[in-house]
C-alpha cells in the first residue's frame, strides 16, 4: 500500500504542488513563530543574567518594588554600610531609579513615554559600577554631569561635553554629558533610553524620601555562597523589606521574559491557526479532485481484492506523504521566517539582543505533526469517499466525471447551523451571543455551495459583455458547487476577519475622535509624560499667561461616593463649563459652587442618586467624610468620568497635593502661538505632554492603526494560502476540462478567448469569496461593536465603504493573478491531444 | 434530377486540397513518418471516407487537412486559403469560420443545452445564427423537442446528433469528422450517417470523415485508403462489401510481409 501511494504522490506532483505550498506556508509560520520566540527569549534571558552578575543578595521593598508611599522601608546608607560589613560580603552597592524625561536636540521626549529611566552611579571601591561599562567620558560626579547609554547616545546624536536639558518632576535641569556607556540593564535591552546621574544627584532628583536607595545589592565574597549571605543579611533586614538571592531574582526575571514571549508567540499561533484553517479547504479539494480522477484505478484496486479501509489507507498514506513533505520544507523555511523576522523588528527600530538560533525539539516536533496531521484530517473525508467506490467502476467505460452528489444534506445541515446560530443571538447573553454569530459563520461556510448558485447568477449581468467566454466561465463556476465553495470559503475566511477588524477599528477611531471634540472643549490639556501626576505649580503659572482665558486643574483622588468607589476631581467651578462638554441627563453645570457635586449616569444609576441628592463623599487618602449636594448627573465616557467638585472640596484631604491633568481654552484657540507660549511658560520642560483634540484622538487612533495594519500582514498570509487555493482549483478544472477545451479551441475558441474565460472564472471565485467575507465580516463587526457601545457611548459602526472596495478590488485581482498559470496551460492545449479519446 | 445534376457540376470545384502532404514526428532513428507525400482533393459537395488500418495516417491526414495539425512538408488549402502560412490565431479563425467538426467522443459542453451547443461556433464567432437554417437542420436531425435538455440528459445516439447540428449550423465549407459514429450502437450510428449524407445530398454540404467501419464508409460517395502514409486506392460509390474486401487485403498484407 505504501508503495503504492508514493507513486502516486509522484505521479501527481504538479497537482499536489499547490496543496504541498499551502501546508508548507501554514508550518512555516508556525515554525517560524517557534524558532524566532525560543531565540528571543534565550537571548534575553542570557542578557539580562548578566545584569545580576554584582548581586548576590538583593534588599528590596517588601512585595516588589512598589513605591507605595508610606511602606518605604529606609535603605538608606547606613544600612548599606552595615551591608557591607557583614561577614561574607564582598561589596554593596545601593541603586536608584526613576523616570527621567530627556529632551532631544529638538526639544522632543527621548525614548517615548515610558522608555527613559534615571537611576543612579554608585562607585564601588574601584571607583566603578559593574552595572555600567563607559566607553567614553566618564561617571558624572557632580549634579551638573549626566552619562547617556550609547545607544540613546547614537540615537539622539549627544556626545562627551553637550550640554542636555532634562526633567525628573517638573523643573527642567540641564547637565553636561560626561561619558557614554553600554549596560545589560533590563529597560535597555528593551529599547529604552538610560541615564545615569551621580549617586547624591539621582537621590535627590528621583524623589526618595531620607535619600533612600530602592534596592541594594549586596555582593558575596569568593567562597559565600547566596543563601549564606542570605541569612546573615536577613538579621539586619529592616521592617517591610526583604532578602531575595540573585538566582531567585533572575528566575523571576526569566518566568516575566517568558511569559511575555510566550504570549507574543501566541497570537502569532492564532494566525498561523487561521492559515493552516484555510489551508484545509485547499488539502480536501485536492484530494477529492484526486480520488475523482482516480475511480477507475481505485475501483481496479477493488476488483482485485482491496477491502474498503486499505483503499481509506492508501489516500490517508498518500496524505501522509505529502502532509510530511510540506511540513519538513515548512520547518526548513520556517527558520527562514525567524531570521526574517528578527532582521525585520530591528529594522523597526526594537533592538533585539543577538543569540544564537535556537531550535528547540518542541519546534521540530510541533512543525511536523501539524503538518502531518492537517494534511491527513483533510484528506480523511476524500480518502472515505473513495472507499465508496464499488469494483464495477472500473468496467465503467464511461469517462468518470467527477460526483454531483447531492446538497440536500449540506445545505439542511448547514440551515440548521445557521438557524441555531441566530437563535442564539436573541438570548440575553453577551458570550451567548456572540457564540451565536461564530455559529452563523461556520453555518454559513457549510452552505456556500448553494450560496454560490445564485451569486454567480447575479454575477451574470457582468460578464454579459465577455460574450461567450464570459457565459461558459458563469457556468463553469456552478459547475461544481463543492469546489467553488470552498475554494471561495478559503478567501472569504481571510476577508471576513479582516473586514470585521476593519469595521471595528474605524468605528472605534471615529468614536474616540467624537469624544475627544464632544467632552473636551478645551484647547489644550497638559499631563506628564510617564503619566504620574503634576504638581499644581503647573497650573499655576499657566493660569497667569495672558494668552489663557480658562484653565483649571484636574485635581484627581480615588474615593468612595455613597460607598461605591470612584474617581473624584477637583475642578475649578468657574472654568469648568469652557473646558469640558458634558451631557446632562438631569441637573446642571450652573449649580456646580460650594459643597456640590457632578456625577456620572452610571454611578447614578448604581446607587439610586438623583440630582438634589446629598450624598457622602470618602477620599482614600483620609477618613473625613464631605457631604456633597449632587446638582447634576452626565452620561459619563472613557475620558469623562466620575464625580466632579469644586477643587477646595478636595485638596484637604489629599496628602500630597498633585493635578493629573491641566486643562487650558486659549484666548484664540489653538494655534502655534498659543503652544509656543505655554511651553515657554513650563521652561521648555520634556516631562510635560502637551496634547490638543488631535493629538489626544491620533494618540489612539495611531495605536488602533497600527495593530490594524500589524493584523493586515499577518492576515495577508491566510489571503496568500487562499490564493493557493484558486490556483489549485482552476488547475483542477482547466486538467478536467481539457477535452472541453480542446474542443473549443478546434472550433474556433483562440488562445485569448481560452485564457479570458480561465481568468473570469477565477475572478467570479474570488469574488465570491470577497463579498461573502464582506458581509460576514459586517455582520461580525456589528456584533462586536453592540457589545461595544454598551461601553463606549460614542460609539457608532462605521462601514469602511473606501476601504471595503479595495478589498473588493484586491480581491478581483487576487482572481486574474491566480489564474494566470492555469490560463496559459489552458490556452497552450494542443486541441488534438484534448479530443483525443483514450 | 437537376438538383443533381447542378451538384455534380459543382464536384469539380474543390472544397480542400493536400498537395505533397508530409508529416513526420521525431529524428533520426525514432524518426517516424506518418504521412508520406499525399495529395489529395476533397471535392465540394462531396463526401468522402478515409480508411485504412490503425497506424496508416488516416486521422493525422484528416487533422493536417482541417488545421488542427502542423504539418512538416507540403502544402493545404481550404477553399482558396493556404495554411502553411497561418498562425494559430488566423488557423483558429479559419476552424470556426469555415470547418465543422464532428467527433468520436461528442464533445459536447455538459453545461450548455442542446440549442446553446448548436450555435455554440457562432456564439464564438459573435454571429447571429441564420433562424430559417437552424430550425431546417434541427428539424433534419430530429432534435426539436430535445433543445432544453442538457447534454447528460441526453443519449449517446442523440448527443451525435446535437454534434452534427452543431457542425452544420454556422454553414462551414467543408465538415470533418473523426470517427463520428465510434462511440454509437449500430441504429444510431446509421441515422448519423443518414443526416451527413443528406446534408451532402440536400444541402450541398462537403464532408470528409475518418472512419474504420466499412458501413460507415458505404454511406459515402468515395472512400480513399490509406496504408503506411500514403494514399494506395480509391473507390467511388462503394458498398460495404467492396469496402470490406478492400480492407482484408490490407490484413492479408499485413500477416504475409
Amino acid at each position: 500500500m505504501f508503495r503504492t501511494a508514493l507513486r502516486n504522490v509522484l505521479a501527481h506532483k504538479a497537482r499536489l504542488l499547490m496543496t504541498v505550498l499551502a501546508v508548507m506556508l501554514g508550518v512555516a509560520f508556525v515554525s517560524g513563530t517557534l524558532v524566532f520566540t525560543d531565540t528571543f527569549g534565550s537571548a534575553y534571558k542570557n542578557k539580562s543574567a548578566k545584569s545580576f552578575d554584582h548581586v548576590s543578595v538583593a534588599i528590596k521593598p517588601d512585595g516588589g518594588s512598589d513605591d507605595g508611599e508610606g511602606k518605604r522601608p529606609p535603605l538608606t546608607d547606613g544600612l548599606l554600610a552595615k551591608a557591607k560589613k557583614l561577614p561574607g560580603a564582598e561589596s554593596a552597592l545601593g541603586s536608584v531609579s526613576g523616570f527621567t524625561a530627556l529632551a532631544d536636540k529638538d526639544g522632543k521626549l527621548v525614548g517615548g513615554e515610558w522608555g527613559t529611566t534615571g537611576a543612579n552611579f554608585f562607585p564601588g571601591k574601584d571607583g566603578k559600577d559593574p552595572r555600567y561599562d563607559f566607553t567614553d567620558g566618564a561617571a558624572p560626579k557632580s549634579p551638573r554631569d549626566i552619562a547617556l547609554d550609547s545607544r540613546t547616545a547614537d540615537r539622539t546624536g549627544y556626545k562627551v561635553g553637550d550640554t542636555v536639558r532634562y526633567s525628573t518632576d517638573g523643573p527642567v535641569h540641564t547637565a553636561k554629558v560626561s561619558g557614554v556607556f553600554d549596560t545589560d540593564d533590563g529597560s535597555v535591552i528593551a529599547g529604552g533610553s538610560l541615564v545615569v546621574f551621580d549617586n547624591d544627584t539621582a537621590r535627590k532628583a528621583l524623589g526618595k524620601k531620607n535619600m533612600a536607595y530602592d534596592e541594594i545589592d549586596v555582593k558575596a565574597a569568593a567562597g559565600t555562597s547566596e543563601g549564606a549571605l542570605k541569612a546573615s543579611v536577613e538579621k539586619i533586614l529592616p521592617k517591610d523589606a526583604e532578602a531575595e538571592t540573585g538566582a531567585a531574582l533572575k528566575d523571576e526575571q526569566d518566568r516575566m521574559i517568558e511569559q511575555n514571549t510566550s504570549s507574543m508567540s501566541q497570537v502569532l499561533l492564532i494566525f498561523a491557526g487561521i492559515a493552516l484553517f484555510v489551508g484545509i479547504f485547499i488539502i480536501a479539494n485536492t484530494f477529492t479532485m484526486l480520488v475523482a480522477q482516480r475511480t477507475k484505478e481505485l475501483a481496479l484496486m477493488r476488483a482485485v481484492g482491496a477491502s474498503r479501509r486499505q483503499v481509506t489507507r492508501s489516500v490517508l498514506i498518500e496524505a501522509f506523504i505529502v502532509g510530511l513533505i510540506a511540513a519538513v520544507a515548512g520547518f526548513a523555511l520556517g527558520i527562514g521566517v525567524a531570521v526574517g523576522l528578527e532582521s525585520l523588528m530591528n529594522a523597526g527600530g526594537a533592538s533585539l539582543p543577538d543569540g544564537p538560533l535556537v531550535i528547540g525539539p518542541t519546534t521540530i516536533v510541533t512543525a511536523l505533526l501539524i503538518g502531518v496531521v492537517v494534511t491527513m484530517l483533510a484528506a480523511w473525508l476524500p480518502g472515505r469517499r473513495a472507499a465508496k467506490i464499488p469494483p464495477v467502476a472500473a468496467m465503467n467505460s464511461v469517462h468518470a466525471s467527477p460526483t454531483t452528489r447531492g446538497l440536500v444534506v449540506r445545505n439542511t445541515i448547514g440551515s440548521l447551523i445557521v438557524a441555531l446560530g441566530v437563535g442564539m443571538m436573541f438570548m440575553k447573553d453577551n458570550y451567548v451571543k456572540s457564540g451565536g454569530a461564530a455559529v452563523i459563520l461556520v453555518g454559513v461556510i457549510v452552505l456556500t455551495p448553494l450560496l454560490s448558485r445564485p451569486f454567480i447568477a447575479a454575477a451574470g449581468p457582468l460578464l454579459k459583455p465577455f460574450g461567450v467566454t464570459g457565459k461558459l466561465a458563469r457556468l463553469n463556476s456552478v459547475r461544481n458547487p463543492r469546489r467553488t465553495a470552498s475554494t471561495a470559503s478559503a478567501l472569504m475566511i481571510g476577508l471576513t476577519l479582516i473586514t470585521a477588524m476593519t469595521v471595528v477599528a474605524v468605528s472605534m477611531g471615529n468614536a474616540i475622535n467624537k469624544m475627544a471634540t464632544d467632552s473636551l472643549k478645551a484647547d489644550y490639556a497638559l499631563s506628564m509624560a510617564n503619566f504620574q501626576p503634576l504638581t499644581p505649580k503647573v497650573h499655576d503659572k499657566l493660569a497667569r499667561l495672558p494668552e489663557v482665558e480658562a484653565s483649571s486643574a484636574m485635581r484627581t483622588e480615588d474615593g468612595e461616593a455613597d460607598g461605591s468607589s470612584t474617581q473624584i476631581t477637583g475642578v475649578d467651578p468657574k472654568s469648568f463649563a469652557k473646558l469640558v462638554g458634558l451631557d446632562f441627563t438631569s441637573g446642571s453645570m450652573a449649580g456646580l459652587k460650594g459643597k456640590a457635586a457632578l456625577i456620572d449616569k452610571e454611578l447614578a444609576d448604581d446607587q439610586g442618586i438623583k440630582t438634589g441628592d446629598t450624598v457622602p463623599v470618602k477620599f482614600d487618602d483620609d477618613d473625613r467624610t464631605e457631604r456633597l449636594k449632587v446638582v447634576g448627573v452626565y452620561q459619563q465616557n472613557e475620558m469623562i468620568n466620575g464625580l466632579f467638585t469644586p477643587t477646595a472640596n478636595v485638596t484637604p484631604h489629599m496628602s500630597k497635593v498633585v493635578d493629573q491633568q491641566v486643562l487650558l481654552k486659549m484666548k484664540g484657540g489653538t494655534s502655534e502661538k498659543a503652544e509656543d507660549a505655554v511651553v515657554k511658560a513650563l521652561g521648555d520642560n520634556p516631562a510635560i505632554k502637551i496634547q490638543d483634540k488631535a493629538d489626544i484622538s491620533n494618540e489612539v487612533g495611531g495605536a488602533i492603526n497600527m495593530l490594524l495594519n500589524m493584523l493586515y500582514g499577518l492576515l495577508a498570509m491566510a489571503i496568500l494560502v487562499a490564493v493557493l487555493g484558486v490556483i489549485n482549483t482552476l488547475a483542477m478544472s482547466v486538467f478536467e476540462r481539457k477535452h472541453e477545451i480542446g474542443m473549443l479551441r478546434a472550433i474556433g475558441l483562440d488562445r485569448a478567448k481560452i485564457k479570458q474565460m480561465v481568468r473570469l472564472e477565477s475572478v467570479v471565485i474570488s469574488l465570491f469569496g470577497a463579498v461573502l467575507g464582506v458581509g460576514l465580516g459586517l455582520f461580525l463587526g456589528w456584533i462586536a461593536g453592540n457589545s461595544i457601545s454598551g461601553t463606549v457611548k460614542t460609539y457608532t459602526m462605521e462601514v469602511p465603504v473606501g476601504r471595503i472596495v479595495i478589498f473588493l478590488a484586491i480581491a478581483a485581482v487576487v482572481g486574474v493573478l491566480a489564474a494566470v498559470w492555469p490560463a496559459r496551460s489552458a490556452a497552450r492545449l494542443n486541441p488534438l491531444q484534448a479530443i483525443k479519446s483514450e | 434530377m437537376t438538383t443533381t445534376t447542378s451538384f455534380a457540376a459543382r464536384a469539380t470545384t474543390v472544397a480542400a486540397r493536400a498537395t505533397d502532404l508530409s508529416k513526420v514526428y521525431g529524428q533520426g532513428e525514432t524518426q517516424v513518418v506518418a504521412l508520406d507525400q499525399v495529395s489529395v482533393d476533397f471535392g465540394q459537395g462531396e463526401f468522402t471516407a478515409i480508411m485504412g488500418p490503425s497506424g496508416s495516417g488516416k486521422s493525422t491526414l484528416m487533422h493536417c487537412v482541417a488545421g488542427l495539425d502542423s504539418f512538416s512538408g507540403g502544402s493545404v488549402r481550404i477553399g482558396e486559403t493556404e495554411l502553411s502560412s497561418l498562425k494559430d490565431k488566423q488557423l483558429t479563425k479559419l476552424r470556426r469560420d469555415k470547418i465543422g467538426f464532428i467527433f468520436q467522443a461528442f464533445n459536447l459542453l455538459p453545461t450548455l443545452t442542446a440549442l446553446e451547443n448548436i450555435t455554440l461556433p457562432m456564439d464564438i464567432a459573435g454571429r447571429k445564427p441564420d433562424k430559417q437554417w437552424l430550425e431546417q437542420v434541427i428539424s433534419m436531425v430530429g432534435l426539436a423537442d430535445r433543445l432544453s435538455h442538457r447534454p447528460t440528459e441526453l443519449s449517446g445516439g442523440q448527443q451525435q446528433r446535437v454534434a452534427v447540428a452543431r457542425a452544420l449550423a454556422s454553414r462551414p465549407e467543408i465538415i470533418f469528422g473523426d470517427e463520428p459514429t465510434g462511440n454509437l450502437d449500430s441504429r444510431s450510428g446509421a441515422e448519423v450517417l443518414g443526416f451527413l449524407r443528406n446534408s451532402v445530398r440536400e444541402l450541398g454540404q462537403t464532408v470528409v470523415m475518418v472512419t474504420h467501419d466499412p458501413v460507415a464508409a458505404s454511406y459515402a460517395d468515395r472512400v480513399i485508403f490509406l496504408a503506411d502514409g500514403r494514399i494506395v486506392d480509391e473507390m467511388h460509390q462503394p458498398t460495404a462489401e467492396g469496402v470490406l474486401d478492400r480492407m482484408k487485403d490490407f490484413d492479408a498484407k499485413g500477416r504475409t510481409s
